[in-house]
Order: structure tokens, then sequence, then C-alpha cells
């Protein structure tokens, strides 16, 4: 009989380990999984991890992971400090779309107008998009002690909503010939966020999540309000007990979060999508979560792990439309890794242990 | 010689780090009250799951009348006889009387018969109870008597019970034990864990003391001395912790007129507390666990808020402060849940010392942390206190439960300050860190400090405190000099036996 024995404290040595062991087990499985749907299960894995980085095509895949990742590590590293205290936001996709057509909405609102100005009053008004849409859950549930959970994932199909509605009325390209859709900020010089190097993915959004990772990297470990948020997610009554303002801390969790979901749909909008439209939105707010949780919640983890996610989604686009693996076998493999992850990360707080089976 | 009722051979039980139980023998007669007697952390409990068939021993066997007895769960034990009240009650407050006993049972029969049986059972031991009453309403030693008609129901041969007078009054403990006297007549055997002297020498016949895992002597209470057995538990000759008669100063701190609600839906509202603490003064405030010992302190730390003109420092309005504002001005606190309120279990203890040190220690800048600095307090309060652990960068919970409370003592006693708030101080600690950390405390009141150690433990209120008042339904009775007060009157001020019906046997 296997049993498992709690360890005085955490294993530092596992907590770093868990999420290779978690990779080298997907590889593993889903493997057999690839194989058991007749395929050649090195060629699917080697497609997947190796096609976007090394491959013949690598060139185009390569600035994809950037663009890709960006979003997914910014909305994670906002995501992972209310986490981290407890504070549970599951509406970033909302923050998101709100960041985007805050930002378009402002941009557009200058056009054809040329000047420098413009593309930092989007980005403000991205951000402000985002913390606005996160402000509704925060002050509800310091108000009223309402869920926070259930009210920001109300709100994203809100968001939705007023996505739709902008793209058909208030936004609208006047010359799109009755299309739904805006403008496309591609083509409006200061408004666009651009490629800061031709062809090589690197956009400010990518920058952003750059720095937003030092930041809070050097929030949590160096900073009071950082201890107070590991502290609130630790131990909610110590945290109390040591001074903290829990409204506060909420109303700042969120509000972060929210405002960095508003960033990535911003540069989302202003770059690679350039339009704000219907179909605008493709999941990158609920995705974060799992990156969020891929990363252990810690801003180098979050970095690596919103590549890795980037990575399975390209590379699971090009095995579908090379070896004609469904989407759903791709969706199960990228399962597959956060249930090991969850599975493995046990290991850190309790050892394996061989029980003899006798009564005494 | 008649067969004993459970005869207990060489058990053995280890855990990581520490041998629990190391070859512990000893029996249990029919009819007898047995005393487990020992310090916290003597494997007590550990000898009792092993026989409620919580835990399985290592090595060493169990006989019950003879056969040979290792239950695997405690289902197992329940049918052959065994029952077991637990320190802390597994209760739920939302339900009545009836509907939690039926909850413990295997096969509950229809309520109405239960509530009657339950009165039958209730009334035949002298324990009145009514069966739809809803437990959130009931004291704590209804509330054990809850646990002991759910024990009884079964018919057990062996009743064991963990501290059962840790959360009753002198009074209740009375009608406790004219209960056990009776079931010990009827022949029903009882296992009694305590570490209370007196209670064990006027109740068992028979006594086994543990120490370190180690069954180090047996005797008869009627016929040893409170001292004698305390030394057998301890292993060398007790310290009493010295106090210099002392000089108060002016009045440091003065509540009066504190009515705050608890923040939790089954605790203690404060009703109209007035106390005053001079500086050097130590205010022993006692009382039965639940009657608002938490929030007493919550009110104190400024975890809850009051009306401002409620609780004064030096003259000094601060009950609309919070915990760090009042860290600043000098008043610190240590309550009494060690994991999770007083330290964060998973941090290290450096991040523990940052928790309530930031303000005094100087430990921040601008919000940015020194962690050089705060390692080196923790590393202080580690020597000055004799804290056992590897290092600073441990985790809280990788520590005793003794040792950890010599942190949180320790750490707010090096700040130096003017009040020092502390509740269950020694709650769990072996008896040398116990002497410890009370010495720490009167040394501090020798420096000025005005100190409140909130306690159920009224051995150590009498033995370190200069005044007592005692805490009872949220009500704090007046204050009163510690010296001349005699066990009856603290008895009353703790609120007599709560107007529980007495026993009649």
């Amino acid at each position: 009989m296997i049993v498992l024995e709690k360890r005085p404290q955490p294993s530092k040595a596992w907590s770093y380990a868990t999420p290779l062991v978690a990779v080298l087990a997907t590889m593993v499985f889903g493997g057999i999984l690839f194989a058991i749907l007749g395929k050649n299960p090195i060629e699917a894995i080697g497609t997947i991890f190796w096609e976007p980085l090394f491959g013949e095509f690598a060139f185009y895949y390569r600035p994809q992971l950037l663009v890709k990742g960006a979003p997914l590590v910014l909305i994670a590293i906002g995501l992972s400090l209310g986490f981290r205290a407890g504070i549970w936001n599951i509406g970033a996709e909302g923050q998101y779309i709100m960041g985007a057509i805050f930002g378009a909405g402002a941009g557009l609102a200058f056009f054809p107008m040329d000047a420098f100005f413009i593309f930092p009053i989007m980005v403000i008004a991205g951000a402000f998009g985002g913390w606005l849409w996160a402000m509704i859950p925060a002050f509800l549930k310091v108000r009223f002690g309402t869920n926070e959970i259930l009210v920001s994932l109300m709100l994203v199909y809100v968001a939705e909503q007023m996505l739709a509605s902008v793209s058909l009325g208030l936004l609208k390209n006047p010359e799109g010939f009755g299309f739904p859709g805006s403008r496309n900020l591609q083509q409006y010089d200061s408004a666009h966020n651009a490629e800061l190097i031709a062809g090589s993915g690197m956009h400010w959004g990518v920058v952003t999540a750059l720095i937003a990772v030092i930041f809070a990297y050097i929030l949590l470990n160096r900073h009071m309000l950082g201890f107070h948020i590991r502290l609130t997610g630790e131990a909610p009554r110590a945290a109390k007990f040591a001074g903290v303002n829990p409204a506060r801390l909420i109303l700042f969790c969120l509000g972060l979060s929210g405002a960095l979901a508003g960033l990535a749909g911003m540069f989302e909008v202003s770059g690679p999508s350039g339009v704000v439209s219907i179909d605008f939105n493709v999941g990158y707010g609920f995705t974060a979560i799992i990156v969020a949780f891929l990363g252990r919640l810690h801003p180098v983890g979050i970095l690596l792990a919103g590549g890795l996610m980037a990575l399975t989604y390209i590379g699971g686009e090009i095995a579908q439309s090379q070896l004609g693996l469904p989407a759903a076998a791709i969706q199960v493999f990228q399962g597959m890794l956060l249930f090991f992850l969850l599975a493995f990360d046990l290991l850190t707080n309790y050892r394996i242990r061989a029980a003899r089976s006798e009564v005494a | 010689m008649t067969t004993p009722l459970l005869s207990l051979q060489g058990l053995t039980k280890a855990y990581p780090g520490v041998v629990a139980n190391d070859q512990v023998s000893f029996d249990i007669g029919e009819g007898e009250v047995h005393a487990l007697l020992g310090e916290n952390g003597a494997g007590k409990s550990t000898l009792v799951k092993m026989i409620y068939g919580l835990v399985k021993p290592d090595s060493g066997t169990m006989l019950l009348r003879g056969q040979p007895f290792a239950p695997p769960e405690p289902r197992a034990a329940r049918a052959d006889g065994i029952a077991m009240v637990f320190q802390h009650f597994s209760l739920f407050d939302a339900l009545n009387v009836a509907e939690n006993i039926a909850l413990g049972m295997e096969n509950p029969p229809p309520m109405g018969d239960l509530a009657s049986r339950i009165r039958e059972v209730s009334e035949t031991y002298g324990l009145p109870l009514d069966p739809y009453r809803t437990v959130g309403d009931l004291s704590a030693g209804e509330r054990q008597r809850v646990e002991i008609i759910r024990c009884l129901l079964q018919d057990p041969k062996l009743l064991i019970m963990d501290e059962p007078t840790s959360v009753l009054t002198p009074q209740e403990v009375e009608i406790l034990f004219e209960t056990l006297n009776k079931l010990r007549s009827e022949g029903t055997s009882i296992l009694y864990i305590s570490h209370k002297l007196e209670e064990i020498r006027t109740l068992c016949d028979h006594a086994t003391i543990l120490r370190l895992g180690k069954n180090v002597g047996e005797c008869v209470p009627a016929e040893t001395s409170a001292r004698d057995m305390a030394e057998m538990m301890v292993g060398s000759t007790l310290q009493t912790p010295e106090r210099s008669g002392r000089e108060f100063g002016e009045v440091a701190l003065d509540v009066s007129g504190l009515s705050v609600p608890s923040p939790s839906e089954f605790g203690t509202a404060l009703k109209n507390i007035h106390m005053t603490v001079r500086k050097g003064e130590v205010l022993g405030i006692g009382g039965v666990a639940g009657n608002g010992q938490d929030e007493l302190l919550g009110a104190l730390s400024g975890e809850i808020l009051t009306a401002a003109d409620a609780i004064k420092f030096n003259g000094q309005r601060i009950g609309k402060l919070g915990p760090t504002a009042r860290r600043k001005l000098g008043v610190l606190t240590a309550p009494e849940e060690r994991l999770g309120h007083a330290a964060a279990p998973d941090m290290s203890l450096t991040e523990n010392a940052l928790l309530t040190g930031s303000v005094r220690e100087g430990l921040e800048s601008n919000g940015f942390l020194k962690w050089a600095e705060t390692k080196s307090f923790a590393e202080k309060i580690i020597s000055a206190f004799d804290v056992r652990t590897p290092g600073p960068e441990n985790a809280a919970r990788s520590l005793s439960g003794g040792n950890l409370q010599k942190f949180v003592i320790g750490r707010e006693v090096l700040q130096n300050p003017d009040i020092l708030v502390v509740n269950q101080p020694t709650w769990g600690v072996d008896a040398a860190a116990a002497a410890a950390i009370r010495q720490a405390i009167l040394d501090l009141a020798a420096k000025g400090t005005a100190v409140v150690c909130i306690s159920q433990d009224l051995d150590e209120l009498m033995e370190i405190s200069d005044s007592f008042a005692a805490l009872n339904e949220g009500r704090l009775s007046a204050p009163r000099p510690t010296t001349g007060l005699t066990v009856d009157e603290i008895g009353l001020m703790m609120g007599g036996a709560h107007g529980m019906e007495v026993a009649h046997v």
C-alpha cells in the first residue's frame, strides 16, 4: 500500500521540479493518446514542441510565440497577485475586452489626426477600461460582500455584449461597406502598436509584459504590500492581526489585474488584431488563469508558463494542419498538462512512502 | 486476580523525528477510574488514539478482557465498547442536540425515539439536557454533556475522557465528577486524561504517568502528594517563577464601557467591559473558553475596532486605531491561536518576525523590506527565547507548539511594549517553556509594562497576576487583588455552574 506523508515543510527541490516532471508526463501520456489515434507519437510530440521553434517555418512561428505569449503573461501576472491573496478574479476576459474597447475608442476619437500623444493616451485608456470593469466586482465585494468569482465571470458576458454593440454601432467603420467592425488601427499610424523590430513579433505589449514580470517580482519579494498579499493568502487571520486592511487589498488586487488585462486587450486591438470586431476575444483571459497556476503564481514561472502555453497552441495548430490531429486531441493534451502539474504538485507538501500493511 | 478490562503491553508509536510512545504498558481494571497523567507532548493523546483505533501502533499489543484487541478504525473500537469524549467537541452549532447525536450513529433510530432515549440516559446519569435545544446556544459544560451522552448511548465498557475539565468552571467540574462516580459504581471503567493534579487526586483510583512517551511510574493518587506527581511528570524539581514586590505606576490601559459584537456568528459579544491596568501591573483574566476571550484580544489588538474612547492608552483614545497604529504606540498583543493567527504556518520565521515587528523594529523603509535586519531580529528572538529550530528560514509549522509559542511571545516581548496583551500564553507548552514564558512576562512587568494575561489556566493566573477578573458570557467581573482569593470565589466570578442543573444522582 502507498501512503502519503505530510512533509514538515514544503520541499524546495520538488517545487522547482514539478513543472518539468509534469511536462515530461504530459509528453508520455500525450504520446500514448496520439498513438491510440493512429499517429506516430514521436512525430506528433516533435511537431508540437520542436516545429514552432526550430522547424522549417520557425521564422514565421517564433514571432507568433511572442504575440500569443505576451497577453497571456501580462494577464496572468495580474491575476497571480490576486490569487496569492485569495482574491479570485475569473473575469479577466471581460476586462481584456473593455481594455480593447476603451483603448481603440480613445485612438479612433482622434482619427485621422496624427500625433505622438495618441498612442500613450490609448494605453492609459486601455488600462482604465480594464480597471473600471474589475472595480465593479471589487466594489460590490467590499461594500456588500458579494462573491467576486461570480460577479467578475458574469461581467465577461456583459463585456461580450458591449463588444458586439460597439462593433455594430459606436465604433463601426464608416467606410466599411456596412460590415461589422471598427477601422483597422494597423492602418492608422498614430494608433498602431507596430512591431518594434520588423518581423520579430516584439511589440509594446511584449515589453509591458516583461516589465510586469519584473514589477511583480519586486513587489512580492521586496515590498510590504507584496508581503501582505502573500500573508493574506496563506493566513487571513494572521494578515488581519498584522494590520492588513482586507478591503484595500481587494481593491488593489482586482484593480491591478483588471488594468493589466485591459492593457493586454489594448495592445492586441491596436497591434496583431487591429480591429474591434465581434469575435475579437479568443479566450486569453481564461487561458491566463491556467498560465498563472502553471507558473505556480510566481512571476518568473508565469513567464515560462506563458511561453509553454503559447508553444502548445502554435504547435497544436501545426499538428492539426500537418498531421490531421483533431482539435479536441490538442485540447486534451493541454488539459493533461494542467492535470499533471496539479497532481505532481502534491509532492511539494507530501512524500510518498510504501507502507507495511500489517496490523499490530 | 481478575483479568483487567484493558491491558496494554509494550505499545510503541513513532512519528518522523519523535517517538510518541515508547514501550508503554499498563492495565485498566473493571470499574476503575484510571488517570493518564503527563505534560503536553508526553504522548497521552497518541496513546488513547491507539486505543480508540485512530492510530495504529508500530508494535505492542492490547488485550480487551484477555482477548487480542486491535481496532483498525474507531467504529471497531466503538463496537467493542470503547467510547471517547474529545477535548475539542465535534458538534454542529446550527443543529440541535438530538440531530448532533444522530449524526454520530451508525443506524440512528427515528428522531422521536432518539430524543426519548437521550432524555432517559441524561436523567439516569444526572446530566439534564433537552434534546431539542440548538447546540449553538449551549454552554461549554452543556456541550460536553452532549458528547458524554453520545458515548453513554453506546453503553460503553471503557469511557476515555481527554482533558474534560479544561472548559469547565470549578462548580461544573463537581457536577461532572458526580456523574463519573455513578458510572464507576455501575462498573464502567474510565480512562481520565489530565494534567490537573488535584482533580486526579479526588477522582481517580490509579494513575499512570507518562513522560516523553515512556511510562515513568504509577501511583495511587489519593496517597501521593500533588508535588510528587508533578515532579514525576516533569522529571525534575519545579521552578516557580520569581516575582518581587512591585510598585505600580499610573494607569496605562483604561477600558471603559467596551461593547462590541463578535465578528463570528457563534462568538460571544463583549458587553460593557471596564478595566484599568497600571504600569507594572499584571491583570489576569480567567474564564471558560468561548466567553469572549478572542473578542477581547481582538478589541485590544485593533483587529476589532470600537468606539474611540472605549480604550485609552496613557489617556489617548485608541479605540478606532488599527493594529499597526497601536503597535506604533506600544500596544502589543499575542493571540491564542499560534498557527494561522499569531503566525502564518507556511511562512519562515523571518517572515513571521516581520509580521508584527515591521513598525517598531524599523524593518521597512518606504514600504521596501529590509530582509537582513528582519533576519537578525528573528535570530535575536530565537536565541533570547531558546527557540529550538535549525534556523530562521524554517517554516513556522515545522516548530513544535511550545517552541512556536516561545517565538510568538518573544517577538512581542523583545519589542519593548508599553502594554502587552497575551491570550493563553502557555497553552500546549511543556512545563519548562511555560515557566520561561511566565518569567519573561513578569520581567517585562518589572520594567514597567502593563500586562493583560488572558488564560484558562487558573494556577497560571494565580502565579503571575496581581489582580484577577473573569470573563463570563462577554461580561468582565470587577478586578480584585489576587492575594487572598479562594477557589470558590474565583468559580463564582467565572459564572458558577452557569445555571446548569445540578446532577441529582
